[in-house]
């Protein structure tokens, strides 16, 4: 079947609390949220482990995914259409890559990608080009539209203006995450105005820019996700559990290669322990089932993954301290290391620093050229002008960096005196020192 | 703990100097396809692959203490000269990370200019296609590069030259 006049014969929409509507008329777009590949991102929460920090940050993939669509929408339907530089034959190709950009994600895909060493992005690719219902609806655009919409995913489109509108530093992508990791979480401060920005992009040959007249409202945005990228997606708590989620996944392979005799057998996880993981395999896996598997694994006989699963279910989370690796922290680690073992508590589990550049999260600079785009101003007089020179705020938040280093431990294991008393006293006075 | 970012210093200790972020970056890129184990995660950009965990891999380890960075004013826009620090030297001292022919390679690419280095990231970034794939995508990409064939072809040459130099001794 394929797509004549493209058109639902009436429009649908989904109610929003972000963008209060979503508007669907092509048919391409309805049939793609329909996919199950699509379905699935519902059962991807959008935040990961935020949820055990801030309650309310239960949304998913799913409504992010829509809120890029119906960004790039009002882009391409409201401000672009009829404009110089724009090509209207793009407008589907936009939506359908807006709509799917996310589609690789798994289940706490961050702390997956780390342990296994996988890239959501190339499942993204594999989805969209592979045996897939996706596959199948885009197939009936064009024999090379499931390519083209791949290439933009990917950032390799011969046309970069559409590329800039999905992935840049001012993109549909992040304008949609910031508000509604805001609205969810039921933080303030990650607000911005978005109409305003939408009403002051313009389309250039190879980017979008946005005419100087709307700085103010792009000073917000900037604002707004160096707050966000502090406040929320870099919480300690959130972190805690992140780094409590990881060590699972490594307990639990390492374990598989060890040749442990499971209670509750991985058969989700092989092909994950073995480094071979195939679309179908990938796709099976939801936060459900994971989550599935910790609750049993609460029981295994291995006292390491059943109580970090304990930990992770019922939100009993390492504590932190500050740490920097000068080299007289070094040295603590070192000691910090050999009376974790001393002490009986596996440092290689219970001992971990996270640093901020752990995090898949960035905040706005506009660095050197030809490092990456930056943000650019349209002045009056057609000139192109990179933001942070024209506007002092955000050259006072982009010039300064700000990085940050934890150590994460367990506590109760530590303040537990009932046995070896006098190294975790010790351990204690390094931590407190 | 710490182990990437040791890594990086370390293929900065072995470069001696880098002048330019995109040329660090690419660099980077450039080992890490050359299988030295780098882990941070690029993407394709603007100007070929870019890794947002390597910039802040980087800021992190300037913050700390380990690596100096100069920014200079070059014509319209700054660019930032980098280098290994004493307390860098010291940190790096707690790492014993074998990566084998690293140095002759960061120190090869340091001589390159970054053009010609981005230019060989892309081919990289593209190396599953066929040659006639990869040419057309650089000048689809890379338009305003201005690459001629002639500089592919060298391109090529540039990444057997280093996978010769590497052979099958590079060891995560």
């Amino acid at each position: 079947m394929a797509y004549p006049g493209g058109q639902l014969s009436e429009e649908k929409v989904f109610k929003d609390p972000v963008h209060r509507y979503i508007h669907v008329r092509d048919k391409v777009i309805w049939d793609l949220i329909g996919t199950k590949e699509f379905q699935r991102l519902r059962r991807i929460k959008q935040l990961g482990t935020t949820y055990l920090t801030f309650h309310g940050a239960e949304h998913s993939r799913f409504n992010h995914s829509l809120g890029v669509y119906e960004i790039i929408r009002r882009i391409i339907d409201d401000v672009f259409v009829g404009r110089e530089h724009w090509d209207h034959s793009e407008r589907l190709l936009c939506l359908c890559a807006a709509l799917l950009h996310d589609l690789g994600h798994g289940p706490f895909s961050h702390s997956f990608e780390k342990v296994f060493r996988i890239d959501h992005e190339d499942f993204t690719q594999a989805i969209i080009l592979g045996d897939t219902e996706v596959n199948a609806v885009l197939r009936r655009v064009s024999d090379d539209f499931p390519k083209k919409v791949a290439e933009v995913i990917a950032k390799t489109y011969p046309n970069k203006l559409v590329v800039s509108l999905i992935s840049s530093q001012i993109d549909a992508d992040r304008m949609d995450y910031l508000l509604r990791d805001a609205y969810y979480t039921g933080v303030s401060y990650g607000n911005f105005d978005m109409e305003r920005i939408l009403r002051v992009m313009r389309p250039r040959e190879d980017q979008v820019v946005i005419k100087r007249s709307g700085m103010h409202a792009v000073e917000d945005y900037i604002m707004s996700r160096y707050q966000m990228y502090w406040q929320v997606y870099f919480h300690p708590v959130t972190r805690s559990a992140e780094v409590i989620l990881t060590k699972i996944l490594h307990r639990a392979k390492k374990l598989y290669e060890e040749g442990y005799n499971f209670q509750t057998k991985p058969i989700h996880f092989y092909s994950f322990f073995a480094g071979k993981v195939d679309l179908q395999d990938y796709l099976k896996l939801d936060e459900a089932v994971i989550l599935f598997y910790f609750q049993q694994w609460q029981d295994e006989r291995d006292e390491i993954l059943s109580d970090l699963c304990r930990r992770f279910v019922n939100r009993h989370l390492f504590k932190y301290v500050e740490f920097n690796p000068t080299n007289e922290q070094m040295t603590k680690l070192i000691e910090l290391t050999s009376l974790f073992k001393k002490a009986g508590i596996d440092p290689e589990y219970y001992l971990v620093v996270d640093s901020s550049s752990d995090l898949p999260y960035d905040f706005y600079r506009p660095g050197e050229e030809g490092e990456r785009l930056p943000i650019y101003l349209l002045m009056p007089n057609g000139e192109l002008r990179e933001l942070s020179r024209e506007s002092v705020l955000v050259d006072a938040i982009s010039g300064k960096r700000r990085t940050d280093h934890k150590l994460y431990f367990p506590a109760d294991f530590i303040y537990d005196f009932s046995t070896k008393r006098t190294t975790k006293k010790k351990i204690i006075e390094i931590l407190e020192g | 703990m710490f182990t990437e970012h040791a890594k990086v210093m370390k293929a900065l200790a072995a470069a001696g100097e880098i002048v330019g972020r995109k040329k660090l970056q690419k660099m980077i890129y450039i080992a890490k396809k050359l299988q030295f184990p780098f882990y941070e995660k690029f993407d394709f950009h603007f100007y070929g692959p870019y890794s947002e965990e390597l910039t802040c891999r980087v800021e992190e380890l300037c913050n700390l203490g380990f690596l100096h960075e100069v920014k200079e004013k070059k014509g319209g826009y700054f660019q930032y000269r980098y280098t290994l620090t004493e307390a860098g030297e010291q940190f790096l001292n707690h790492y014993d990370i074998k990566m084998p022919h690293l140095q002759e390679c960061m120190q090869d690419m340091n001589e390159q200019n970054s053009r010609f280095l981005e230019l060989v990231s892309t081919v990289l970034y593209f190396e599953h296609l066929t040659k006639e794939e990869v040419k057309e995508k650089v000048f689809l990409l890379k338009s305003k590069q201005r690459y001629t064939e002639e500089e592919i072809e060298q391109a090529y040459m540039y990444i057997e030259k280093l996978r010769a130099k590497v052979k099958n001794e590079v060891h995560a």
